[in-house]
């Protein structure tokens, strides 16, 4: 698998180098002071046309996406995919040969099922961007929870992380994984058996079925979201068992150390893997992640149609854009 | 026009000895001997002449989805593969379970390169739910019965077609054969490649190997209490060939195949996403793979199948989880066999053809010793000569092989078919 930006597109963090990651979020930084600006907005993707394909519904990435477009000043175009579209009346391909006959420069692709916007990256010359794909990757959201923990916790190298809750079906907990781990992270996947993956051959990750235990020692607790289709899958007994074993409630919250942040990809299921009260806690820093997430976007958007390219295409290549 | 086969080497059960071999113009073998001559001439120097093979398990798509192969198509690229007799598969639509399709299917398969032998399935409409009328069928000659593409999930209803299969093997005047494809569905459902390490990585949902053990496991044991006879198709686990060889030495009357892609291919091949490597049963991993070369070598599987599959880039052009499954599989199977079976080329022909032969109830004409009053099903194949595979160049209506753009050893030169050279030179004639 090749997916980094070398390749013009980002598909995942899978096959990013540390040095790849952290070159993106060092660019995040001035895409962080532009949106602290009272007008933050920049003339650099001007004429450009980014066009988020979302075959699935997520109101949360869409518009963070969109946010970074027009920060950047690209004209943006919607996309919106109901189940029908899924069926097989109209391949992947002849709906992406569509939106790129529109002029689209660049596709950000969300999509319930694994691999798609690789595939879509063989079949178009536009830049794509994996805004989620199925349980396999979420690249952004990796590139903004690694900026945020930046941010809060200085450096990644050595931070102990403990990634809790559906792993098996989180393409979040994926790049996560890639992304923390290739910056040095600790990271341990603490879940119930049948929400882990079949197989973690090759994962650089600790596992542990208790969270109490692994709470003292942790730098950052990252909670995922509970699908309830869980329960009806039988793969875990009830919501409120999950909660006995697996929810973060203040008496939990207590067992992390002081400097501890907390974590959560949003939406967040109150109740269930997070309390009201912990997520008002100071140390959860859910906002600041959706904050990051702008600045993310547009840091990425910028490397892969704006200026950025330049540094990592022949000016041959870029006049065939 | 009698033809003759000139300075090969024929290799065929009873052994291998270089000899030219004459066909008659009543499509039977006329004379096996030194400096033969007849009307057309085959040059066979430096091949192989081998019985023809015989696939058990083709899909060939007609009627119903000719979009993506008929029997014509199907049957020429089985020649070219140097196949003399295909067996096909009913989930065709409507689906192989009466009398009408079957002799729909004998009907479109007359003038074919190759000869076209129909199963059909177990149950109407391949549902699962109830018997379909295999009397009737057996009174037309169909001595396999399979629901290939699912298995059968009911025990009840397993052990009931197994039962009333051995009242019939008289009527057929061999056994009936049920061909099983073993997949309990409540273990694979929302799985699209084998549940492992790269599915856990890809975040695809898995089929375990379970799931195909378990009813392997099961038809087994339902076996034992009904003895009917039994057909394992595409075995990929390495728990199924073991659960084979055990039932084996106990002297079960059970037969398997496996397929070329589960002894060449692995779940690696997904990281694509590509789902040019999906596949029913899926692509497993190394130590399956080499347990399925192992159980040919070691004669616990009888034959080497191809489950050519043919699908429409259309329908290749999805999400992993939504494109279709299934693989070509005619063109490329003896050179794949060569590559990466494990198996010497005498080998390689027995569980191509003579083995095969022997299951689909063809031994009186195809896999037959090269000698004189024999059917004139054969092959000559170049076993030097490489080739690159290429999905577009072949014969199938669709391009969905798993191999494109691999160099193979081994070609397939000459096909004859009842006597007629269908394949010369590589071309097919008609």
């Amino acid at each position: 698998m090749s997916n980094a930006l070398v390749d013009g597109n980002l598909l995942g963090i899978e096959g990013m180098t540390a040095t790849e990651i952290e070159e993106i979020l060092d660019l995040t930084d001035i895409f962080a002071e532009i949106s602290q600006r009272p007008i933050p907005k920049v003339p650099a993707l001007r004429g450009r046309t980014i066009a988020t394909l979302f075959f699935e519904n997520s109101t949360r990435t869409r518009l963070s996406f969109d946010t970074a477009a027009r920060r950047l000043s690209a004209d943006t175009m919607t996309f919106g995919a109901g189940s029908s579209s899924l069926s097989k009346g109209e391949s992947l391909r002849d709906t992406v040969e569509v939106i790129e006959a529109y002029g689209a420069d660049a596709l950000i692709v969300r999509h319930p099922m694994a691999g798609t916007a690789q595939r879509i990256a063989n079949w178009t010359d536009a830049v794509v961007i994996n805004a989620g794909d199925g349980c396999h990757e979420h690249p952004t959201q990796a590139l903004l929870d690694a900026y945020t923990l930046r941010q809060h916790c200085g450096s990644l190298n050595g931070l102990r992380i403990a990634l809790v809750g559906d792993i098996d079906h989180s393409r979040v907990a994926r790049s996560n994984v890639l992304a923390f781990t290739a910056l040095g992270a600790k990271v341990t996947l603490v879940a119930p058996a049948t929400l882990l993956p079949s197989s973690l051959a090759g994962w650089p990750v600790e596992v542990s079925h208790d969270l109490n235990a692994v709470l003292e020692q942790t730098d950052v607790c990252y909670l995922l979201r509970l699908q309830h289709e869980r329960i009806s899958e039988g793969l875990i007994p009830s919501v409120r068992e999950y909660v006995n074993d697996f929810g973060m409630n203040e008496k939990r919250a207590n067992l992390l150390p002081s400097e501890a942040i907390i974590c959560h990809p949003g939406p967040t299921n109150r109740g269930v893997e997070i309390d009201a009260a912990v997520a008002a806690d100071p140390r959860a820093v859910i906002l600041d992640q959706v904050a990051n997430g702008v600045s993310v976007r547009m840091a990425v958007l910028f490397l892969l149609l704006g200026a950025g390219r330049d540094l990592i295409e022949s000016p041959t290549a870029e006049g065939n854009k | 026009m009698s033809t003759v086969i000139h300075g090969g080497t024929i290799i065929d059960a009873s052994g291998q000895q270089q000899a030219d071999v004459l066909i008659g113009d009543d499509g039977r073998i006329e004379a096996v001997g030194q400096n033969l001559s007849g009307g057309q001439h085959l040059d066979a120097a430096g091949c192989i002449v081998s019985p023809g093979f015989v696939d058990l398990h083709s899909h060939l798509r007609e009627p119903g989805q000719e979009v993506a192969e008929t029997i014509e198509t199907g049957a020429r690229g089985g020649a070219l593969g140097g196949y003399t007799a295909l067996v096909t598969m009913p989930n065709t639509t409507p689906t192989t379970d009466c009398a009408a399709v079957v002799e729909q299917i004998r009907t479109l398969g007359k003038n074919a390169l190759c000869e076209i032998v129909p199963t059909a399935a177990m149950t109407i409409d391949r549902l699962g739910q109830e018997m379909a009328p295999l009397g009737e069928l057996v009174d037309l000659g169909i001595g396999i019965f399979t629901d290939d593409g699912t298995g059968l999930q009911d025990p009840r209803l397993m052990r009931r077609i197994m039962e009333y299969s051995t009242g019939l093997s008289k009527r057929l005047g061999r056994p009936v054969i049920l061909a099983q494809h073993c997949e309990v569905e409540a273990l694979s459902k929302g799985g699209y490649m084998h549940e492992g390490e790269w599915s856990a990585k890809l975040g695809i949902g898995g089929q375990p190997a379970e799931a195909e053990e378990l009813m392997v496991s099961r038809d087994i044991a339902l076996m034992r209490l009904t003895g009917a006879h039994m057909h394992f198709q595409h075995l990929s686990t390495a728990g199924s060939v073991e659960l084979v060889r055990v039932a084996k030495a106990e002297g079960l009357p059970v037969t398997a195949e496996a397929t070329t892609h589960h002894f060449s291919l692995t779940d690696a091949a997904c990281a694509t996403f590509d789902p040019v490597f999906k596949v029913h049963p899926p692509l497993r991993t190394d130590a399956d793979v080499a347990a399925v070369r192992q159980g040919l070598a070691d004669g616990t599987i009888d034959a080497i199948a191809t489950d050519h599959a043919p699908h429409t880039a259309h329908d290749k052009e999805h999400a992993f989880d939504l494109a279709s499954p299934g693989m070509l599989g005619l063109e490329t199977a003896f050179s794949v066999a060569l590559e990466d079976s494990g198996l010497d080329l005498p080998d390689i022909l027995a569980v191509m053809s003579w083995k095969p032969a022997v299951i689909a109830g063809l031994s009186d004409h195809q896999g037959v010793n090269v000698q004189p009053g024999a059917a004139a099903n054969l092959c000559v194949i170049d076993p030097d000569a490489t080739w690159t595979v290429s999905g577009q160049a072949m014969a199938s209506r669709s391009a969905n092989t798993p191999y494109e753009g691999r160099t193979l050893r081994g070609r397939i030169r000459h096909t004859i078919y009842a006597g007629e050279a269908v394949v010369v030179d590589g071309e097919a004639q008609r």
